[in-house]
């Protein structure tokens, strides 16, 4: 069926396109910026302030040298790997057991512990409350105080419960008159056919992790200890002259300083927009699952 | 009198069904156990879930209570004195009380007017592109900022709208002054919102997307054949069609209207501009986390809680009874 368009609804597609190009710019240009300026060489970007870039200003990879050369980054790389590793195998195997049992039809208690879950999202104890609770269960200072009390997001549970509500009942039956236990029919049957909900939380949880700082701020004191971006923090907001170089000479590392602000925002968002759009095509099944709560 | 006879008459009439009552209270305990023993391996496997819900969830209420005490952290939740409402009026009668509660209100409503709007719009005009594989190309591009981490983004804000920064500069040309501008109390709640907007619209689009991907075809298809053209079908069918999503996304935003975050405060703010910038939650972590005044900021968050708590039941409560979509 074609209809010949109206004057208007053409005009209305080429704005609409012209909108869309717009925004794309508009969300890409501050990122292309910010990589523009790592790559300048520093005293060059100095003296340009603060003009639209359309390349970086010479080709430089001092920033980046120094940024590579800062201990805390290294150590800030390490501690947010291991959380991020450490934590989502936390995550995982808590938010999966969690939604199973919760997805189990049969069981007596299973609305009471939905309840009992679910209540959490609409009521906490608040900042105050929750930070004094780790620092008496003797986590603070430890990284596990970034690991442990965030183990299980209430909504992603919920996610993953629905996941586990599609599979077919009668595939656990004939699982347990083939005198299966229960984990392993969760490890056999239910977790091979809920893989792409899985890929969805292993992305959430993951950026959650690796861009998650308050809590680090609040609960870690040891520097070495502190995660990636806790380190950005101190780098490029508190601007703080002893995390963001070594160097003896002042003018010299004021002159790098700037740049190598935004090499390090570079080094420490890369890898997360480099894989998600490896992961796209399975999170936007994950949001719907989410807005239908409940 | 009036109270008690209607019990009464109901007591009469259930007396003979008392019996089976009992035996249905006693099945049900019954039940319950045959329901835990048979289904055993279930439960055994829930009981991590269910501590760390108990541990990081419900420990942190019950520790709530120290808002009513004067807690020290050697006397310990328990043993710390009751002191009833007085951290709580001391913060009512506090010079804060009203900024801050000013201050929370219209960077969160704010944020919602303006930014509620912006993925819902975007949806609709993804929705309206012909070429699908360009709507594609849009969508994975405005995903994108999601996925950046807050102290990224703040940090490069906080880069661009110094003096020489990138957006200073680009203001200039329409004569703004070359100043720093978070330094401004005026510019800090529009730097939150837009920079809000550029991160989370095309996320937030997702779910209206996925809505007008459940509108019926057909129901385009007969509207063409009335004559119906793209802008009718728009605001007759597209809309009408996705409004019981805005709703539910509407309730929740209004229901969060209070508990606004602290983080993306604490990134962008300074000392300058507390008396503009500072929330409550803000102003819990500094007079908590920093200032350790535990009990004072406990008092600010539970009050924070139950606003939120209430804000959530009433606006869910209305939009029921409004037009039948809601959370729960």
């Amino acid at each position: 069926m074609k209809i010949k368009q109206s004057m208007g609804e053409q005009i209305f597609d080429i704005v609409n396109v012209l909108i869309m190009v717009v925004l794309v710019i508009i969300t890409l240009y501050p990122l292309l910026y910010v990589l523009f300026v790592s790559f300048s060489v520093p005293g060059e970007y100095m003296r340009y302030g603060g003009n639209l870039l359309w390349r970086p200003l010479g080709f430089s990879l001092a920033s980046y040298q120094e940024v590579f050369r800062n201990p805390n980054i290294w150590s800030g790389y390490r501690n947010t790997l291991f959380i991020v590793v450490v934590g989502l195998t936390f995550n995982m195997v808590f938010t999966i057991s969690g939604a199973y049992v919760l997805s189990r039809p049969q069981l007596m208690l299973r609305r009471f512990l939905s309840l009992f879950t679910l209540f959490t999202m609409y009521f906490s104890g608040g900042m105050i409350p929750t930070y004094l609770n780790v620092r008496n269960l003797g986590l603070a200072g430890s990284i596990w105080s970034l690991i442990i009390p965030v183990s299980v997001n209430t909504f992603n549970l919920i996610i993953m419960r629905t996941a586990f509500e599609g599979v077919p009942q009668s595939l656990e039956e004939s699982a347990k008159i083939d005198g299966a236990s229960q984990l392993t029919i969760l490890v056999r049957i239910m977790i091979p056919l809920v893989v792409p909900t899985i890929a969805v939380l292993v992305l959430y949880y993951g950026v959650f992790h690796w861009n998650s700082w308050f809590n680090a701020l609040i609960y870690i004191r040891k520097r070495e200890l502190y995660p990636l971006q806790l380190i950005l923090r101190e780098m490029i907001i508190q601007n703080s002259a002893a995390a963001s170089m070594n160097l003896s000479a002042a003018d010299d590392s004021a002159m790098i300083g700037e740049t190598i602000k935004y090499a390090t925002i570079v080094v420490a968002t890369a890898p997360i927009l480099c894989l998600y759009p490896l992961l796209q095509r399975f999170f936007v099944k994950g949001v719907m699952v989410g807005a239908v709560k409940g | 009198m009036e109270q008690i006879q209607p019990t009464s008459l109901k007591n009469a009439q259930t007396t003979k069904n008392t019996t089976k009552a009992l035996e249905d209270n006693q099945s049900f305990w019954r039940r319950l156990g045959k329901d835990l023993s048979v289904n055993r391996e279930q439960y055994l496997i829930f009981i991590p879930v269910l501590l760390y819900y108990i541990l990081f969830h419900y420990f942190p209420m019950y520790g709530s209570v120290i808002a009513f005490k004067d807690y020290t952290p050697s006397a310990g939740i328990w043993n710390s004195p009751w002191v009833g409402f007085k951290h709580f009026k001391s913060f009512f009668e506090s010079y804060y009380f009203i900024t801050l509660l000013k201050n929370t209100l219209i960077l969160s409503i704010t944020n919602l007017l303006v930014g509620f709007p912006a993925p819902i719009l975007l949806a609709l005009l993804l929705n309206e592109l012909r070429s699908k594989r360009f709507a594609r190309m849009v969508q994975t591009i405005t995903y994108m900022p999601h996925f950046i981490s807050l102290v990224v983004i703040c940090g490069m804000l906080l880069q661009f709208t110094r003096d020489n920064g990138i957006i200073t500069h680009l203001l200039g040309y329409f004569g703004y002054p070359q100043q720093t501008m978070l330094n401004n109390a005026n510019t800090f709640v529009p730097i939150y919102v837009l920079s809000g907007i550029w991160q989370e619209a095309g996320w937030g689009s997702i779910i209206y997307l996925a809505a007008l991907t459940g509108i019926d075809q057909e129901l385009y298809e007969a509207a063409a054949i009335d004559g119906a053209n793209r802008f009718q079908k728009m605001f007759s069918i597209t809309i009408p069609c996705i409004l019981p999503t805005i709703v539910i996304m509407f309730i929740m935003r209004v229901g969060k209207i209070m508990s606004l975050g602290a983080e993306k405060v604490i990134l962008l703010y300074n000392p300058a501009i507390y008396d503009s910038a500072d929330i409550i939650s803000s102003y819990v972590y500094r007079r908590g986390i920093i200032g350790t005044d535990w009990s004072f900021s406990a008092a600010v968050g539970l009050f924070n809680s139950v606003v939120n708590f209430i804000l959530v039941f009433a606006v869910n409560a209305l939009s029921r009874k409004m037009n039948d979509t809601s959370l729960w």
